[in-house]
């Protein structure tokens, strides 16, 4: 009776323990994307809020991946190693401008120039940028710009289909060595937190990822 | 022989003799490869000021060990025998006096050490925005913290800013440490320069390196998410190096210099920003 | 009737579904208050209101599901009051409001054990992520969140760690009392403490915290929803503290039997005065400040907010002002229980009653003038280092009175190496290295490289687990044959001991030189070059772990199956708790002891008559 009080006592906290490490490890399963020998695209989307159908947290602001034809919150990515990687992001939110201009310039990219709406530049007016894609361990970073605050049919939440407002960013950067690197947008873009950054900002699956090079 | 002291004596002799043998060690072998090393005039400080703290430490050590070694041994009871008490000692006050003298004068000894070493060179510590040991003509690099990167500007080269952080060597740097959001912490730990960036404060601290070299940088403050991703490599360079390493830095980041505000000891952000 | 009674009784399963229904009332009474139409709650979907309200009308539910509100009601409708939360024997006390000190130090025992246990597995699966350089665990944030919750449950709840489950069996015993002054405030500041704790694990609903135990602003103003746990648990903690402080001080002070002189208070009572101050002057200003804190969150107040006229540096010393008591409020009661154990197995008095009397009590003081070594790097005024560098130094004289009497009370002695005495000598050997490691800190140009680094991590852990973890398994063995009537295994409790022992250096032993090797606290990535040591120290954690498992078996094994009984006096102790019957009755005495003028009577030549040996019938525990 005793023993079968305490095994049973002691099976019931076991379990406990599983589920808490289950819960602990539960994450979002990594997008790997086709590589087509040693190149691979990887198409982005920017909203200013994620709406219900991809979050609990409705108005948070996120980015968005294509994978396969539909637009998901996946920000964890698997890329192959010494892989040149063409981004192209469509930027549907508006201008939050940075805080630290510095980062208005592009750097670790091809040339250190990407493309805004077919357009080739190094960097743009601080003031106007909404986001941008950094990977600072593989030295990658790119300024998004927004929208114009008086562009007409803007996109309130996602889903955003191409006749809404946006802008066209595209790049080219290199996956370099294994590793697991992190990537984030340094712009303080989370309205509402203080310094624009906390909830999405801090919460992996909206602006923050991971690139896992393999 | 050894029986014919008494336990005080003994006691008292093992110390020694553990003293002895400890304190070369400390000195010569453990001492001089303290952290953060002697690359720069402040590391070679707080090693020193390490040693002397390994040496105050090993005779106090050694005491408390032998003595709690050698009770257990001499002075334990036969499990056998019935249960009978030790002596009636209730305290003695010489002992105690001699105790309390001892700890005072060490105390004493390592606070008054401790702020001569801290006011002489300040140690690499941030000193925040007035700081008790200056450095006049000390080349001043802006460390500004966000979340979550460590970023760079040089004021008396056109407030250019980097991404990277590069010094020349054998030239007394400030480092004037800031934030724009959290609180972080700007730990070069191969220089012995540590500073918290708070938001809106000029966190001061000086060093001078001695040999070209690389370095780490860590975050030390917990702040946020990609706290523990907050790291990044330094590098101290000859002068001429340094110079065309700067000059390059200029070309580079023309396109957002002229954006950057001109240059003040914290870089504060505009409070009414936009967001979303 | 009387059977329809209890079984409608206030227990812990009406105080569950009452907290429930409280804290869904709370939620949504703060959603009608605020109410969609808010922009910040609408932008950033978190109702943080509506949370606080949920965590206090929950609180409210769970604390009037135990019946707290019967007393307070019967007597303001003019009716007598039961005391039936002390008459009712039986399990059933250990499951509701009891006023009997006895019961709630088991509770306490219980209820602290569990969340050390849940503390440490937090440490195990911190010590998981680590095996390697570079995150692979756990799930985005919840590396800082196990961080968070490991530090603010060990160092939230194990406050009252000793004090808790010793002090509130122990202190009425030792000073001749029947029972706290305020029992029922004593009952409160229990389910106070687990009430806070549960609310602590609903942080992972919320998305977890990311501070760490210490919280610090501006970060925690940004944090998820999982930060008002943390504001809500520490803020319940703290006002647990502050009772339980209160209560003990009055209880001390007022309730000793005729005899028991301040000059004649056992070492433990010491040591629980010296901590209650503590805990009284400090958890206050701890409330205070965490109410600032979700004030900053709910509110959209700034006191810490630098862009809105407010400062992280207000945070960081109010905070610290607390924190740094705090960790005294942990070490002190060791320390207490080191004097009072050591005596009993050298069989011989306290060595320097007085000095060590006053260590206590100096190192208490002190503890409120060096909190600012805590922002040595921080930017802090640069003129008042050297007098932070003085006071914290200083404290290592108190300190050293403590180790001074320890060693002077194994003087000669007739030494026997019981579980509970390798305990205290394992004491002091870890404090030793602790306070060593401190002098580094305390030192402002060592301190540069060993601020916020694993080092300054080590030496807490060497101090407070090393100090207090050990001080309460001593206890454990030492006190619970007392207040169980049951042995606890001998042979398995060396093993535990050795096991524990050994791992504890062999894992934080390592830390300390890792920690001037460069690695930061609190980071999931560290440089390669350190994995190695690294790996070695997790293995020893997981070993630590194990140990603790061990021990878990031993006390089941002993307490359920084996079942040796203790008698009433297992160790020869002349400590009056010892003369009582195992289990303590009820009443605890027939009649109130008058003590004598020695409260260590061992030694050759003291008169048996010394020794308090108050009449006690044993017939009486049962009624």
């Amino acid at each position: 009776m005793k023993l079968a009080a305490v095994v049973g006592g002691a099976v019931a906290i076991a379990a406990l323990i599983a589920a808490y490490v289950v819960f602990l490890t539960h994450g979002p399963t990594p997008y790997r994307p086709a590589a087509q020998g040693n190149t691979v695209n990887l198409e982005l989307q920017t909203v200013a809020a994620v709406g219900p159908k991809l979050s609990p947290n409705e108005n948070w602001v996120s980015y968005l991946i294509n994978e396969h034809g539909t637009w998901t919150r996946s920000t964890v990515w698997t890329l192959p190693a010494n892989a040149t990687v063409h981004v192209t992001v469509l930027n549907y939110d508006g201008q939050s401008g940075l805080r630290n201009p510095f980062l208005s310039q592009a750097r670790g990219i091809d040339g250190n120039m990407f493309t805004l709406n077919g357009k080739k530049m190094g960097s743009i007016n601080p003031d106007e940028a909404s986001h941008t894609f950094a990977i600072p361990d593989l030295g990658v970073l790119v300024p998004i710009e927004g929208i114009a605050d008086d562009a007409k049919n803007q996109c309130d939440f996602a889903p955003c289909d191409a006749s809404m407002a946006h802008e066209t960013i595209t790049f080219t950067f290199h996956t370099g060595k294994k590793g697991h690197y992190r990537w984030q947008c340094f712009v303080p873009c989370a309205a509402g937190f203080v310094y624009g950054f906390g909830g999405p900002m801090q919460t992996i699956g909206y602006m923050d990822g991971f690139v896992n090079v393999v | 022989m050894w029986s014919k002291y008494s336990h005080a004596t003994r006691i008292a002799a093992l110390t020694t003799i553990g003293t002895i043998i400890l304190l070369p060690i400390m000195i010569f072998v453990l001492g001089p490869n303290m952290p953060p090393g002697k690359g720069t005039d402040v590391g070679k400080s707080q090693v020193f000021d390490n040693t002397v703290l390994l040496i105050v430490m090993t005779p106090f050590t050694v005491f408390i060990l032998v003595y709690v070694l050698y009770s257990v041994f001499a002075f334990r009871a036969d499990a056998a025998e019935p249960l009978r008490d030790g002596a009636h000692i209730r305290g003695h006050m010489p002992s105690q006096i001699a105790w309390l003298t001892i700890t005072t004068i060490t105390v004493l000894f390592l606070a008054i050490f401790g702020s001569a070493e801290l006011l002489s060179s300040g140690a690499g510590g941030g000193q925040g925005p007035h700081p008790i040991s200056k450095d006049k003509g000390a080349l001043p690099v802006q460390v500004i913290g966000q979340q979550w990167e460590f970023t760079y500007r040089y004021p008396t080269y056109g407030g250019v800013e980097t991404a990277q952080l590069v010094i020349p060597v054998d030239r007394p740097i400030a480092f004037h440490v800031t934030s724009l959001d959290a609180i972080h912490s700007f730990w070069a730990y191969e220089l012995g320069v540590k500073a918290d960036a708070n938001p809106g404060v000029d966190n001061v601290a000086y060093v001078k390196a001695k040999t070209t070299r690389t370095f780490q940088i860590r975050c030390a403050e917990l702040c946020g998410l990609w706290h523990g991703y907050m790291y990044d490599t330094g590098k101290v360079v000859s002068d001429s190096q340094f110079t065309s390493w700067i000059a390059a830095q200029r070309k580079q980041f023309a396109g957002s210099m002229k954006y950057l505000p001109p240059y003040a000891t914290s870089y504060t952000p505009d409070p009414t920003f936009r967001a979303g | 009737m009387t059977n329809a009674r209890k079984l409608i009784g206030f227990n812990l399963l009406t105080a569950a579904i009452l907290g429930v229904i409280g804290y869904y009332l709370g939620w949504w009474l703060g959603h009608q208050i605020t109410g969609p139409s808010v922009a910040y709650f609408d932008d950033t979907g978190q109702n943080d209101i509506a949370l606080y309200l949920a965590y206090l009308v929950g609180v409210i539910g769970f604390l009037i599901g135990l019946g707290f509100a019967n007393y307070p009601v019967q007597r303001m409708l003019g009716k007598p009051p039961t005391l039936r939360e002390k008459e009712q024997g039986g399990w059933g006390r250990y499951f509701g409001l009891c006023t009997d000190h006895k019961v709630v130090g088991i509770q306490y025992l219980w209820g602290i054990g569990a969340f050390i246990f849940i503390g440490g597995l937090n440490a195990m699966l911190i010590r998981y992520e680590l095996l390697t350089p570079t995150q692979h665990a756990w799930n985005g944030n919840n590396y800082l969140t196990l961080v968070g919750l490991h530090g603010a449950m060990m160092m939230g709840m194990m406050t009252s760690g000793i004090l808790g489950p010793f002090a509130n069996y122990l202190v009425p015993i030792m000073i001749g009392a029947r029972r706290m002054a305020f029992p029922r405030i004593e009952a409160l500041t229990f389910w106070l403490l687990m009430a806070a704790g549960f609310i602590l694990m609903t942080s992972l609903a919320f998305g977890g915290f990311p501070t760490g135990w210490t919280g610090y602003e501006p970060l925690s103003d940004q944090a998820n929803m999982g930060m008002d746990a943390y504001v809500a648990f520490f803020a319940l903690v703290g006002l647990s503290m502050t009772l339980l402080g209160l209560n003990m001080l009055v209880t001390v002070i007022t309730m000793r039997a005729p005899g028991m002189s301040w000059g004649r208070l056992p070492m433990f009572v010491w040591g629980t005065v010296a901590t209650s101050v503590l805990m009284a002057l400090a958890a206050p200003v701890l409330i205070s400040t965490l109410f600032m804190v979700a004030m900053d969150r709910t509110a959209q107040t700034s006191f810490f907010n630098d862009q809105l006229g407010g400062s992280p540096y207000l945070y960081e010393n109010l905070f610290w002002f607390f924190g740094h008591p705090e960790v005294y409020i942990l070490a002190l009661p060791g320390m207490g229980i080191l004097l009072e154990i050591l005596p009993v197995f050298s069989r011989k008095p306290v060595w320097g009653y007085r000095l060590a009397v006053t260590g206590m009590l100096g190192i208490g003081l002190l503890s409120f003038l060096v909190w600012q070594h805590h922002l040595f790097v921080s930017g802090m005024n640069a003129d008042v280092r050297p007098f932070y560098m003085l006071s914290t130094e200083l404290i290592s004289l108190p300190t050293g009175f403590i180790f001074i009497c320890a060693l002077g009370t194994l003087w000669r002695g007739k030494i026997r190496l019981t579980v509970p005495m390798l305990f205290m000598l394992a004491w002091i050997f870890n404090f030793l290295i602790g306070g060593l490691s401190g002098v580094f800190l305390s030192d402002v140009p060592s301190d540069v490289t060993t601020h916020g680094s694993f080092f300054s991590m080590a030496h807490f852990h060497y101090t407070i687990m090393g100090g207090l973890l050990f001080a309460f398994f001593g206890g454990i063995y030492y006190w619970v044959p007392k207040m169980t009537g049951y042995m606890i295994n001998e042979r398995l409790g060396k093993w535990h001991f050795w096991i524990m022992f050994l791992a504890f250096n062999s894992t934080f032993g390592p830390l300390l030189v890792i920690g001037f090797l460069g690695m930061p606290r609190r980071a999931v990535t560290y440089a390669g070059y350190l994995q190695g040591a690294n790996d070695w120290v997790s293995v020893s954690a997981f070993v630590l772990g194990a140990s603790m498992l061990l021990f878990l078996v031993n006390f089941v094994y002993s307490l359920v199956f084996a079942q040796v009984p203790a008698g009433d006096n297992p160790w020869g102790s002349k400590s009056v708790e010892f003369q009582l019957p195992s289990p303590v009755p009820v009443h605890n005495f027939d009649v109130i002891p008058t003590f004598g003028p020695d409260p260590y009577p061992y030694g050759e030549g003291v008169s048996a008559g010394a020794v308090q040996r108050p009449a006690v019938n044993p017939a009486r525990a049962e009624r």
